[in-house]
């Protein structure tokens, strides 16, 4: 619509951009594609139900997906370049806002590959407060996550309600802790960056106590519903062995029916000493991963509890640890942790210099996405949507 | 109560955001429409999905160069009158992430901004008091005079070119009626 | 797509309480490359293998392979019965620019050598970098190094997408950001840059855009880096 006069009130030329219609054509060359029968539409990258910029290619055989091209980088914003250009510890809040959820396992992640690369212990408190604060993560997380996959089916934001209504409680928490309630910077090379406050342990028994009641009434409410039911059983079916073969890991792995958990299998931390288990799943469809998002919500909180039980007192940060200064030998490095999307690895390689040569993080959320196109062939576009939602993505870890 | 205060009273109280999340920042603004920090209150009862429905766009993260095309779009395509909100540091200026190569140094190169809300992210309570700020502003505005609203002027220009992804950077690199480098004075050294 | 009927059916809780967690990174080192390394010269003939030593302290040495052979030992490494590697987890692109570093050759007649440091120029190259694991035996890391033969603008290497498909998005992203182009990659596109653009910013001589137009309170490097960035604005103006 033209307005009125003016040096910039033109209608807006966009000499250059879209170079015709073949500029995004998945199917050019695609002869069987070309009768027009197919429909190609563009999901995103502003989308009620894209988790961040996010953009689909899809094609379309009436309602019936035939093609799905993922389309990156709306948020690629330099981290790995900026961290080459920062020392190890500037690096630190920018793994907070990695995956904006979690932003203590981000800082846990990346603190254990530098302490992998510089040969740091950790003292035994700062690992209790780490997995307690991990595990919190993992609870608002999934709980957020059961919330937005909700939203995505049209339940018009009741369940994310519900969702955010415990997560403020748990930033509450973080926010007494760390002094941030979402960019918490809370983990240092060696250690944490601060005690509890006092009183701060008998808050968090509070709310694990009071955790599980709520879990209870969001599951009556939610895992029975119908429609939650007929809109995900059998929806988005991953088999065990393409998740394997494609790198998938987290919640999603295990809803294949793969025992593969990094809080057991490589056993970092603290989380040996504690008794949890893994929950599986049978079917890898929609509806097992969201059931595996709900039963480790209850696992999490068996961690919670014996960790508040078993927490001792004593410093929080390694005495070799230096915060300036900090030159880590020549080498690489690469630590993983479980965090509440999958396997978020840092591999970093160290010239001896105050700044890394090389910060790489492994991304759960874009690894998982490489299987995104073969969930949802042949189901409907309204079901690429729930299996987007039920894959967990956060684009500030797909793009880094 | 003059014609003026009523028509700005309806304009104020009824701001409708567009559901524009672009990163961290747009976790906050989620959370401040659920129920502890409650926007609805405000007037801004629906986050409508389509620009044309909405009023209010808020920029809530990083802007990137790749993204910036598709902002612009979306700025245009909203009906007047039109206000954008830059939540948080990136918005502003880039923020954390100045330093990046796909990063635009601040929405306000390519689109007018309203308010300018700093904070990494801002808490809820901060969008909200932008969200007052921005009302406040409506309902300060006169209906005939130079300071008159956009939607007004028959000369106000409420599209703006989009730019063009080139091979380095985007082209235009900002929009040089909207946005210069602000002129620094610095001492004179000798 | 019909709907089940209990919703509970379908999930069974895996216990094991006895299973404290093993720590996994022990069973791939450089022992049992000894073993694996005949293995695999009969299986692959041909292949040179080097191993590159981490000095770090939680030491994982890697596994260089030649270019040429790169395929197959990544099929040997995943199908092999002991190793059995499934699960590539991280593929991670590295810019080596050319440099010069001091080694110490012992010279002089025989009987009368002596240490010298000499300095040689190692050139330039681009590298891969697989991080592989076995989710079977819950193995690993393996960590597994290519390198390209130069840095030019049209380095290549062979693709690890055929052998595990986690590696299709990160070879993508290695593509975008460094150069290196995967040969038999089945989509080989940019991932995260748009597409009209024609630079690899994370390499190392990458000259980023110059939208810095002001420095609010430029100081010390910063200040000679804005002074370099106007002389350079003004001398192309």
């Amino acid at each position: 619509m033209p307005s009125h006069g003016g040096a910039t009130a033109k209608v807006p030329t966009e000499a250059g951009a879209p170079r015709g219609p073949d500029a995004y054509r998945l199917t050019a060359g695609d002869n069987e594609y070309d009768d027009g029968s197919l429909l190609e539409i563009s999901m995103g990258p502003q989308h009620p139900s894209t988790h961040g910029v996010f953009r689909m290619d899809v094609v379309l055989d009436g309602e019936t997906v035939v093609k799905l091209k993922p389309v990156f980088g709306y948020l690629h914003r330099n981290h790995e370049k900026i961290a080459e250009s920062a020392s190890y510890l500037a690096a630190m809040p920018y793994t907070d806002r990695l995956d904006y959820f979690c932003s203590l396992t981000n800082n846990w992640a990346y603190a254990l590959a530098v302490e992998k690369l510089a040969g740091l212990q950790v003292p035994e408190r700062a690992e209790f407060l780490r997995v307690i604060t991990a595990e919190l993560t993992r609870l608002q997380n999934h709980v957020c996550l059961a919330g937005f996959l909700m939203q995505d089916m049209g339940a018009s934001g009741t369940p994310l309600m519900y969702g955010f209504r415990e997560r403020e409680k748990i930033l509450d928490l973080f926010e007494a802790l760390t002094g941030a309630r979402m960019m918490c910077n809370y983990m240092r090379f060696g250690g944490c960056r601060c005690d509890t406050p006092p009183g701060w342990l008998e808050e968090v028994r509070k709310v694990v106590d009071r955790f599980p009641r709520f879990l209870d009434e969001f599951e009556n409410l939610l895992s029975s519903n119908e429609i939650l039911m007929a809109r995900t059983q059998g929806i988005g079916v991953l088999t065990r062995d393409l998740a394997i073969n494609a790198g998938i890991t987290g919640p999603v792995l295990r809803s294949c029916g793969v025992d593969y958990d990094l809080r057991k299998v490589d056993g970092y931390g603290l989380y040996p000493k504690f008794q949890f288990r893994v929950p599986l799943g049978d079917h890898g469809d929609t509806y097992d991963r969201y059931m595996m998002r709900i039963l480790e919500m209850r696992e999490s909180l068996g961690i919670l509890r014996q960790a508040l039980d078993a927490i001792p007192e004593g410093p929080i940060l390694d005495p070799k640890s230096k915060l300036r200064g900090f030159r880590p030998k020549p080498g690489e490095a690469y630590g993983r942790i479980e965090a509440p999307k999958g396997e978020l690895g840092f591999y970093l390689i160290s010239d001896g210099s105050p700044n890394p040569y090389r910060y790489r993080i492994r991304p759960p959320s874009l690894i998982n996405l490489t299987v995104l196109e073969d969930l949802c062939l042949g189901h409907n576009v309204a079901d690429t949507v729930t299996i987007l939602g039920s894959i967990d993505i956060v684009l500030g870890e797909v793009d880094r | 109560m003059s014609l003026n205060e009523i028509y700005n009273w309806g304009r104020s109280n009824s701001v409708w955001p567009l559901q524009f999340g672009l990163a961290c920042c747009a976790i906050e603004m989620i959370a401040s429409t659920m129920a502890r920090y409650d926007m609805a209150r405000f007037g801004s009862e629906v986050f409508r999905p389509s620009p044309r429905q909405a009023d209010l766009m808020i920029v809530s993260g990083t802007v990137t160069k790749k993204m910036v095309p598709q902002i612009v779009r979306l700025y245009n395509q909203m009906a007047e009158p039109k206000y954008v909100i830059a939540m948080g540091a990136c918005a502003i200026s880039g923020g954390p992430f100045k330093q990046g190569y796909n990063v635009l140094k601040g929405i306000d190169r390519y689109i007018p901004v309203d308010i300018h809300l700093p904070g990494c992210p801002p808490k809820p309570e901060a969008l909200i008091h932008a969200l007052m700020s921005l009302q406040k502003m409506i309902a300060d505005q006169p209906l005939t005079g130079e300071g008159r609203p956009r939607h007004l002027k028959p000369e106000g220009a409420s599209e703006f070119p989009i730019p063009h992804q080139g091979e380095q950077d985007l082209e235009p690199p900002c929009n040089p009626h909207i946005w210069r480098p602000p002129a620094i004075p610095r001492p004179v050294t000798a | 797509m019909a709907a089940t009927g209990d919703s509970a059916a379908g999930h069974r809780l895996n216990l094991d309480p006895n299973e404290f967690g093993t720590t996994s990174e022990s069973s791939a080192s450089v022992e049992t490359l000894e073993q694996i390394l005949p293995r695999m010269k009969v299986a692959i003939p041909g292949v040179t293998f080097e191993v590159v030593p981490n000095s770090a302290p939680g030491a994982e040495p890697s596994w260089l392979v030649d270019r040429e052979h790169a395929l197959s030992a990544a099929f040997f490494l995943r199908d092999d019965s002991t190793l059995r590697l499934d699960y590539c987890s991280n593929v991670t692109g590295v810019d080596w620019p050319e440099r010069t570093i001091k080694v110490k050759v012992r010279k002089g007649e025989p009987g009368a050598e002596k240490e010298v440091e000499e300095t040689r120029v190692v050139p330039g190259y681009l590298e891969v970098v697989y991080h592989l694991y076995s989710m079977a035996a819950k193995h690993g890391p393996v960590v597994l190094r290519v390198r390209t033969p130069g840095r030019g603008n049209d380095v290549s290497l062979p693709s690890l997408t055929p052998v595990w498909r986690s590696c299709e998005l990160q070879e993508r992203e290695v593509y975008d950001l460094f150069g290196v182009h995967f040969e038999n990659h089945p989509d080989l596109r940019r991932l995260l840059m748009w597409e009209g653009f024609k630079d690899h910013p994370m390499r190392k001589d990458y000259v980023p855009p110059d939208d810095y137009e002001y420095e609010p309170t430029p100081h010390d490097e910063i200040l000679e880096k804005a002074q370099a960035r106007l002389a350079r604005r003004e001398a192309s103006s």
